[in-house]
């Protein structure tokens, strides 16, 4: 995919672009061969209007120097008109919701003229209602005669979206198959190549201990917003609490406060039966609460060191990385092996620095860091985002097996599958107040998806 | 130019050696470039690289090369500290020249005996350093204040305070020139005689700067402090979910490259002239910067650089015999730093691709390779 959208170049083979042969140098060269992608994370400026996000980079000129906001206005209404994505141009980006975001995103790229798009996970931020929208969206292109490469793990929605579809695993094509003669059993199977992972837990791990305890927490931003409101909950040993709700509502801060990142956050939360409100990041994670953070890049990872240095990361007060104030290189080498043997993370070594890991490998190590040194409560952000199946089944083993140690975890996601299967209590959080408590063995996604909206009651 | 580069680097193994590729490049560019400079003045490209070749070389000028290089190197160490967290500590030119002027009044009181005395002086220029850098570490944690603006205010400051001092409180005018007092005779460092066939010793601080050198690869490599420091410099937003508090590391890297810099100017003020004076050497400080790029912050690399800085700096007045401008070295050291930026730019991308790919590589060909994802 970044091949096609020429962020990477390949060492054989050829693409081609309605029949004929090309080579990409640059996102700039497929983009002028008519090829658009629309990234996972968005690129969107938040402070900037869909309008200047949309010319950025390819602002329509008038005499030479002044950028012609009429014309790309008129243009922005033109194609928002003609593929029914429904745009207002002049709104700011950070007023609008995450399925408006992805629809500037697709503007963007159809602005630069692409007539084939590239989707990397697009429904991965959208609740199940967004998903319908941005289908239809799709449809709308399609017919239009746009070609659309929608790339996803969630086999259902590849179902219902495509025309056909290639199943892709470890870099070779495995098979192309028509979806009207494929079931969704079928082409998971060819996914993972074996059985499909379920993310069912079997019985119940749940104890009467209380690991995690939090009351009234409330995050304000610096303006005085407030982004998290009155949450409170208890996560007891060997209980999963799946925190739904679309992201934005607060899920983030809430995860920030609990693991003391974030200034400005009043209520008190209590750690095995400590009062940890006042303690800083690092004597949180040294009284055992490992986490697994929503943006591995940003939060989880230093890219360009190697694994062994980022096993060190967030542990670098405790054994085996550190002896004092000593880095212990050598305990530290051969704990990211011992990781890396027993989380099966694909590597050739321990050197490479994480930036040259697949996601899901990154995310393995991740999780093999955060669950090492025995932790009393997981925070576990999107744990399988972005992530291969094989991987995202490997990741919920290791979550069920830390459950029944007696593991706390808390799990945040937008995954409703994992949400669902994982959790042994679900609560939903919308603008910031946990909103309803759902068990999880009685609700469907669809139902999920309607109290995290607010439409409907939670089950 | 990429596929270029892809060609010419894609088929290398990675090696310790692509480290050298970089700074090779980097030297070849910039004789390229100064030798067209040289021609389009009309002179003679290898003559001159000749004359700078054959100056440097004697012993003498060896001797004054290592000497200034020490002290290019520890302002370079300074540099590199801040830098290794993203921290840019433009004022290691006022922390060490505030820290010499202090140091040098204290000294020339003799308070104390003897190598007391030294002792004495090193501890107050650490301090002054550390502290004035420190300014500039609590002000852009307390109020956010960019530390590369408050620095080069701070070194206006620094001027400032250092010329009253002198002149108000530590100055002797001797003949028509206003110092501090000389360091007595017994708290002086002596120099060591290095380098056979001059007279001129090399300057005793050589050795606490390879020590330096140690201790700044140990601090950075070996400790957890150095981890931290190199964790918040890659990711700001990983260390602090890695319970780092960027904060104190900010003040502290602030204040450990402020206690470096305070030893900037001990070479000149207890190995040469025992005095500030209007002739202390200035823009050490500035010097250092272009020698912690030109090293990539690697001990041994601004070594390199600063023996190098140190030979163009010492050999140019040569030039003036081949009636050429010295300035030209001036060039000359611009372009290297720059061309060790592009180049090492350019190496380092290739890098990160290059790992990618062999990552990829060889998980596909012995067992089943991992799927990339994205």
């Amino acid at each position: 995919m970044k091949i096609l959208y020429g962020m990477q170049r390949p060492d054989e083979g050829e693409i081609k672009v309605d029949g004929s042969p090309v080579t990409f140098h640059t996102p700039g060269d497929a983009i002028s061969h008519g090829i658009g992608m629309v990234h996972q994370h968005f690129m969107l400026a938040d402070n900037l209007t869909v309008l200047e996000n949309v010319i950025l980079g390819s602002e329509p000129r008038r005499g030479g120097v002044a950028v012609d906001f009429r014309a790309a206005r008129k243009k922005i209404k033109e194609i928002s008109d003609a593929y029914g994505l429904a745009i207002e141009p002049d709104l700011p980006v950070e007023e609008l919701g995450v399925g408006a975001r992805q629809r500037v995103e697709i503007l963007k790229v159809l602005y630069r003229g692409a007539r084939i798009l590239i989707l990397d996970e697009p429904t991965a931020v959208l609740v199940p209602q967004e998903v319908d929208e941005l289908f239809d969206n799709l449809r709308g292109l399609v017919r239009e005669g746009l070609t659309i490469l929608f790339i996803s793990h969630k086999l259902d929605e590849v179902l219902r979206v495509a025309d056909a579809i290639t199943v892709i695993r470890r870099g070779t094509t495995v098979a192309t198959v028509d979806p009207k003669d494929v079931t969704a059993r079928r082409l998971a199977e060819l996914m993972v190549g074996s059985e499909l992972p379920s993310p069912e837990t079997r019985e119940s791990t749940v104890t009467d201990v209380v690991a995690l305890a939090v009351r009234d927490l409330t995050v304000r931003t610096a303006a005085g917003r407030t982004i998290v409101d009155g949450a409170t909950f208890e996560i007891r040993k060997g209980e999963v609490l799946g925190i739904a709700g679309v992201e934005g509502n607060g899920q983030a801060e809430l995860v920030e406060a609990i693991m003391g990142m974030r200034a400005g956050s009043t209520g008190t939360i209590t750690l095995a039966g400590e009062d940890i409100s006042q303690w800083s990041t690092l004597k949180r994670r040294e009284a055992g609460i490992g986490y697994i953070p929503e943006d591995r890049h940003r939060h989880g990872l230093l890219l360009e060191s190697p694994l062994w240095e980022n096993r060190i990361l967030g542990h670098q007060t405790r054994r085996p990385n550190s002896k004092g104030v000593w880095v212990d290189r050598a305990g530290a080498r051969a704990d990211t092996r011992r990781i890396v043997d027993a989380y099966d993370v694909r590597t050739p070594g321990i050197e490479v620095d994480a930036a040259a890991l697949s996601g899901g490998n990154q995310q393995k190590l991740i999780v093999g860091r955060e669950m090492s040194g025995d932790p009393v409560l997981l925070i576990a952000s999107h744990p399988t985002r972005g992530v291969d199946v094989g991987a995202q089944a490997a990741i919920w083993d290791h979550l069920r097996t830390a459950r029944a140690a007696g593991l706390a975890v808390l799990l945040i996601s937008a995954d409703l599958d994992e949400l669902i299967g994982l959790s042994d209590s679900l609560k939903v959080i919308l603008r910031g107040r946990i909103v309803a408590d759902i068990d999880p063995t009685s609700v469907t996604p669809e139902r999920l998806g309607s109290a995290m909206t607010g439409a409907g009651e939670g089950a | 130019m990429s596929t270029f580069l892809d060609r010419l680097l894609g088929r290398v193994k990675l090696g310790g050696w692509l480290a050298l590729v970089a700074p090779l490049l980097a030297i070849l560019f910039a004789v390229v470039i100064t030798s067209i400079v040289l021609l389009a003045t009309g002179k003679p490209p290898l003559e001159t690289f000749n004359a700078l070749a054959q100056y440097g070389s004697q012993p003498r000028t060896m001797a004054v090369i290592v000497n200034t290089g020490t002290e290019y190197y520890i302002s370079a160490l300074a540099v590199a500290i801040g830098f290794r967290m993203n921290l840019f500590n433009i004022g290691v030119d006022g922390q060490y020249r505030l820290a010499a002027v202090v140091a040098a009044g204290v000294g020339g009181a003799a308070l104390l005996p003897g190598v007391l005395n030294i002792i004495l002086i090193v501890v107050v220029a650490v301090v002054v350093g550390a502290l004035w850098a420190a300014i500039a570490g609590l002000l852009r944690v307390t109020r956010g204040v960019s530390e590369v603006i408050s620095t080069i205010m701070l070194n206006s400051i620094a001027t400032g305070i250092g010329s009253w001092l002198v002149t108000n409180y530590f100055g002797v005018l001797k003949g028509n020139e206003l110092a501090t007092k000389e360091i007595p005779q017994d708290s002086r460092v002596p120099g060591m005689a290095l380098i056979p066939g001059t007279q001129l010793q090399v300057t005793g601080f050589v050795v606490v700067a390879i020590i330096l050198g140690i201790a700044y690869y140990v601090l950075l490599n070996r400790t957890r402090f150095g981890f931290e420091l190199r964790a918040t410099g890659q990711s700001e937003s990983a260390a602090i979910a890695s319970g780092i508090s960027v904060k104190k590391m900010i003040v502290v890297t602030m204040v450990v490259s402020g206690v470096v810099a305070g030893l900037i100017g001990m070479p000149e003020l207890l190995g040469a002239s025992y005095k500030y004076s209007t002739n202390f050497p200035t823009g050490l400080g500035f010097t250092g910067i272009a020698i912690a790029l030109l090293g990539r912050n690697n001990a041994v690399g601004m070594a390199i650089g600063a023996l190098l800085w140190s030979f163009l700096d010492n050999s140019s007045d040569t030039l003036q015999l081949l009636d050429i401008s010295k300035e030209i070295v001036a060039i000359m050291q611009g372009v290297i730093v720059l061309s060790v930026i592009i180049a090492y730019e350019l190496v380092h991308r290739y890098r990160i691709v290059a790992e990618q790919r062999r990552v990829s590589r060889e998980l596909a060909t012995p067992q089943q390779a991992e799927g990339a994802a994205a």
